[in-house]
């Protein structure tokens, strides 16, 4: 079955074709989508299929390279379209599509009437097929091929409408604004892969990990690449200081946000941490950045999402911060506890904002929470698998969250150090808070949206919700911390794939389960806490609430405005970026020295021209007498 | 018999008159007539080395010359008749427009 995993990324190729030249054409809204979605779906079923032909092998065996034709030839370098099959690489395609399939289905519904019905349905499958070409990629230039092309798909699909008003700009410019922000991290990984060609001779990851297999810890040269790739990674899973594109991207449907700005292709930088775990053994230093870049934003988003109005942009900074503990999980070496929040957090990550979608087509598109709430009664299973998400990211047992968040804070605790874990904590306190927040003034305030009347999103998108809600609620017990004393499943499904970076890595294991415990247990109150804490000010106490962002006006003020990052960015970067190329490319450089060449040789034609043109002076005898000295003077010279 | 050199410096003169009236006289047609004695010298100097020679060729060749003479003539004379209906001259300082 492993050799046919190509279709996995056929068909979605097939739905974009179809749906990108003859959607117009097809016109029925019910067949485009079902092509969309259908197609995702095969190429689940394909994944699924993989999935369970390498279950039934040894796990030694489970890892199989299928190439398909040659890309890239010459010199040394040897570039083919060629897949890794391993239980990395089809875990991912399973979330990927799986959840993917599930978002085709509810866009479906939420789509519905759109000008652009088919145009969507074909940039999602696009979407899809890049980003399985980048989970499932053999060698780091087909990953980036993927890496480019979700890129893409992501600019495409935030300015989806693209002549939307988009907060004092359109969506097209927040999506211009993602592009170019991740233009400035593919370039660290584009300049780290030329590193790596340089270094290791090769692309391919079997090659380049075998030959770091044999390479000491420290080597500096696996220290700038290591480093590099993370500067890709920060653009596209959007870390400090590149974190700035996601919350703009919102401005693109709902479901696109589920699925590319929460669920997958936010992930890539994460998944390709995992990939190249053995470099990043090999590079402590890198690692340790990684670690407090990623507790740094954990803590940073969140502290954003505490008071952001939009809905989508509390989720944002909230896939923000969970992106933060899954490099945090990284950073420490705990990687397949990062790969596992990574497959939980996609699944209540994309129901809150499959929720969001229903709160919002509910509501004529409102997307300020204060203008919501009382919705409880009118959308009943949006409210319902909505609370079991918030749940889920809190870290309440025995939800999905709960499981994936408590192994990244022991793994930060016993690989990493305290403070880390405090930084853990303290993100995992506010998720708690923000999400339950969230849930009290959309679902259970008094309504606050007017004359308008909700209603129930239909089955088409209502079912997504339901199917994701179980899996936020269950996915967990894949991964029981074996101090419980179960085998954990996840764990062991990955072990071959992380097991020559474990080597690298001087694993402590010196912690006693009564420490685990005591962590769990703890972690368990903070959550707690902050969903009562929240519960308690925004149902009971709402004018305390008014009162406290009055006594500390400044810091909401500071929050709200999002730490004034982007009105510093534009300062310092873009600014000077703007003031040079006009300045200084343009008005200097292209104006006067590029035009100047051009208009230079002219103008020296046409001077040199103005005095000989005297010759031409019309009087045809003197062109004779010209003629005739030439003739003498060539008659003079050959003889 | 009449040496070769005789013929070659007629032709020569009448050549060099050619020359000097293409380059002074300002009226088209005995610019036009000088343009035609050189080509006659040119002829005549033909003939000359053809006879020296003993080889017809050369005369053949001033058959040609005339035949194209001709055909020039014939269409200088009728570009010269249609200048002076447009400017009532022949006089070619006037007719110096073909310039910068």
């Amino acid at each position: 079955m492993h050799k046919y995993i190509g279709l996995a990324l056929i068909f979605p190729l097939i739905g974009f074709i179809v749906n990108g030249l003859f959607g117009w054409k097809i016109r029925k809204e019910k067949i485009i989508g079902w092509i969309g979605s259908l197609t995702v779906g095969a190429s689940f079923v394909v994944s699924f299929l993989v999935y369970i032909e390498l279950l039934g092998l040894p796990s030694y065996a489970r890892k199989f390279t299928v190439e398909y034709f040659s890309w890239i030839k010459t010199g040394g370098l040897d570039i083919s379209f060629s897949y890794l099959v391993d239980p990395l690489s089809v875990l991912m395609a399973m979330v990927v599509t799986g959840v993917g399939f599930l978002i085709h289905v509810y866009s479906i519904g939420y789509m519905h009437g759109d000008k652009g019905f088919a145009r969507f349905f074909a940039y999602l499958n696009l979407f899809i097929f890049m980003m399985l070409t980048l989970v499932l990629a053999d060698n780091y230039l087909l990953m980036f091929l993927g890496w480019e092309g979700v890129g893409l798909c992501s600019y495409l699909l935030i300015g989806f409408w693209y002549d939307k008003p988009f907060e004092k700009m359109t969506t097209s410019d927040a999506g211009r604004k993602a592009f170019i922000v991740n233009r400035i991290g593919d370039f660290g990984f584009l300049i780290g892969l030329f590193l790596m060609y340089k270094y290791f001779g090769s692309l391919n990851f079997n090659t380049v990990f075998s030959i770091a297999s044999k390479l000491q810890v420290g080597d500096s040269t696996v220290f700038w690449i290591t480093l590099l790739l993370f500067v890709g990674a920060t653009g596209k899973s959007a870390q400090i200081p590149l974190y700035v594109w996601l919350p703009d991207a919102m401005a693109g449907p709902t479901p696109v946000s589920a699925l590319i700005h929460a669920a997958t292709m936010v992930t890539a930088g994460v998944y390709m941490i995992a990939r190249s775990s053995v470099l990043y053994a090999l590079a402590p230093t890198t690692m340790e950045i990684v670690a407090v870049i990623g507790a740094l934003t954990a803590v940073y988003a969140a502290s954003m999402g505490l008071v952001q109005n939009g809905i989508k942009k509390v989720l944002a900074y909230s896939t923000i911060s969970q992106l933060g503990y899954m490099f945090l999980a990284m950073g420490v070496g705990a990687f397949s506890a990062g790969i596992f929040h990574l497959t939980t957090h996609a699944f209540f990550k994309a129901l809150l904002f499959l929720g969001a979608g229903a709160v919002m087509h509910a509501l004529d598109n409102e997307e300020d929470i204060q203008k919501m709430g009382g919705l409880k009664n009118y959308l009943p299973i949006t409210y319902k698998t909505f609370f079991i998400a918030s749940l889920a990211i809190a870290g309440i047992p025995p939800l999905s969250g709960f499981f994936s968040k408590d192994e990244i804070l022991w793994g930060a605790y016993s690989q990493g150090s305290f403070w880390l874990w405090l930084l853990g904590a303290i993100g995992a306190f506010m998720t708690a808070f923000y999400m339950f927040r969230l849930v009290a003034l959309v679902f259970e305030t008094p309504a606050r949206y007017g004359a308008k009347h909700p209603h129930e999103a239909p089955k088409v998108m209502t079912l997504p919700l339901v199917i994701l809600g179980f899996f936020s609620a269950v996915a967990g017990f894949i991964g029981i911390p074996e101090s419980f004393g179960l085998k954990n499943l996840f764990h062991h499904w990955l072990e071959p794939v992380f097991e020559d970076a474990n080597a690298k890595l001087i694993l402590e294991s010196a912690h006693s389960t009564t420490t685990e415990f005591i962590l769990m247990f703890i972690s368990v109150l903070i959550s707690a806490g902050g969903i009562l804490l929240a519960r308690y000010l925004y149902l009971e106490r709402i004018n305390v609430v008014a009162k406290l962002t009055q006594t500390f006006s400044g810091i909401y003020k500071l929050l709200y405005n999002k730490y004034y990052v982007d009105e510093i960015y534009d300062t310092i970067v873009v600014k000077p970026v703007k003031w040079g190329s006009e300045k200084l490319l343009w008005r200097f450089f292209d104006v006067k020295i590029i035009d100047g060449i051009v208009n230079g040789s002219a103008r020296v034609t046409s001077a040199v021209s103005s005095v000989i043109r005297f010759i031409q002076n019309g009087i045809v005898q003197f062109y004779a007498v010209v003629f005739l000295i030439g003739i003498l003077i060539i008659l003079w010279l050959i003889f | 018999m009449i040496p070769l050199s005789w013929y070659l410096f007629l032709s020569l003169t009448l050549f060099t008159i050619g020359v000097l009236g293409v380059l002074i006289r300002r009226n088209a047609i005995v610019i036009f007539m000088c343009i035609e004695l050189m080509l006659n010298s040119v002829n005549l100097a033909l003939v000359g080395f053809s006879s020296y020679i003993g080889n017809e060729l050369g005369q053949m060749l001033v058959f040609f010359v005339m035949v194209v003479a001709a055909a020039e003539v014939a269409v200088g004379l009728a570009i010269v008749i249609a200048i002076f209906r447009n400017r009532l001259t022949v006089n070619i300082d006037e007719i110096n427009l073909l310039k910068w």
